[in-house]
């Protein structure tokens, strides 16, 4: 067995609505898709290096909804959920996301489309996230990955300011 | 990261798909207006109405030779989206490795369920 390539996911911007996340993996895509979609596993990869995950809730069915939690920073909660649109097990998956941190989140949401292709015993992964127009893009990117963060380092700052 | 909503930044102004071809053909070498008007297929107005809100956000700069006015790319501001994209794709890359360790574990799994 070839050792685990940890790649760098890449991301482009097709358009102005869209950002578009690919990475391969050392791995057939059965499992890929299991890592995506079940509870546990989810717990143990989403969070990145921006914290832990506190709580995953999947009911993968088509109109079921799904609502993950990370912990940046103790005390400091931030959220995604949606609502599955499409399941093809293991190649395709189709659901919202919307971040709880913005308001008005399900106007919000974006869609989401996972396609695993499998080749030769590795995994192909594609992740494209349409937002309704730029601004919603680019809130995205900033809110959802640096909002945590923004959040934690708030947080700290309060914690700091009381010990003062 | 907060944002003006004008067009005051390279983000705003490489959001037109137009102005993203004008940094194109700006990249592959310097041109006069009329050039870009040509081959881009627009009115001189519009071509010169991009070029001037390039101009604002500094991706595009010109100077003066005779009577020509020749506009080139300064790519310099384009760092502000690279580094975003950057931290963007370092927190996906951050997960995906996490992934990877999960996946290995389920490899494993498999190997030995199938050698039961």
């Amino acid at each position: 067995m070839t050792t685990t390539s940890s790649g760098t996911a890449k991301v482009t911007l097709p358009a102005d609505n869209q950002i578009l996340i690919t990475r391969e993996f050392n791995a057939p895509r059965h499992l890929v898709w299991r890592a995506y979609t079940e509870p546990e596993l989810i717990k143990r990869w989403w969070a990145g290096d921006m914290g832990t995950v506190t709580s995953v809730d999947v009911d993968l069915r088509v109109g079921g909804t799904w609502r993950y939690v990370m912990e940046p920073a103790p005390g400091v909660e931030v959220a995604f959920h949606g609502e599955y649109r499409e399941i093809d097990a293991p190649g395709r998956l189709v659901n919202t996301e919307a971040f709880e941190g913005i308001p008005e989140p399900d106007e919000n949401a974006a869609l989401c489309t996972l396609s695993l292709a499998e080749k030769d015993g590795r995994t192909y992964l594609e992740l494209l996230v349409e937002h309704r127009d730029q601004a919603g893009r680019d809130a995205h990117v900033n809110s959802g990955m640096e909002g945590g963060m923004q959040q934690a380092y708030d947080r700290l700052e309060q914690v700091a300011a009381s010990l003062a | 990261m907060a944002r003006a909503a004008t067009t005051t930044d390279a983000f705003n102004a490489v959001a037109e798909p137009r102005r993203r071809e004008i940094l194109d053909l700006l990249a592959q070498r310097e041109r006069p207006v009329n050039d870009l008007v040509e081959l881009l297929g627009l009115a001189q107005p519009q071509v010169s109405k991009h070029l001037r809100v390039l101009r604002e956000v500094g991706l595009v700069q010109v100077r003066d030779q005779g009577r020509q006015r020749l506009y080139r790319l300064n790519a310099e501001p384009l760092r502000t989206i690279h580094d975003w994209l950057s931290k963007y794709e370092q927190a996906w890359s951050a997960r995906f490795d996490l992934m990877d360790t999960v996946l290995a574990d389920l490899a494993e799994e498999d190997d030995h369920d199938n050698h039961k």
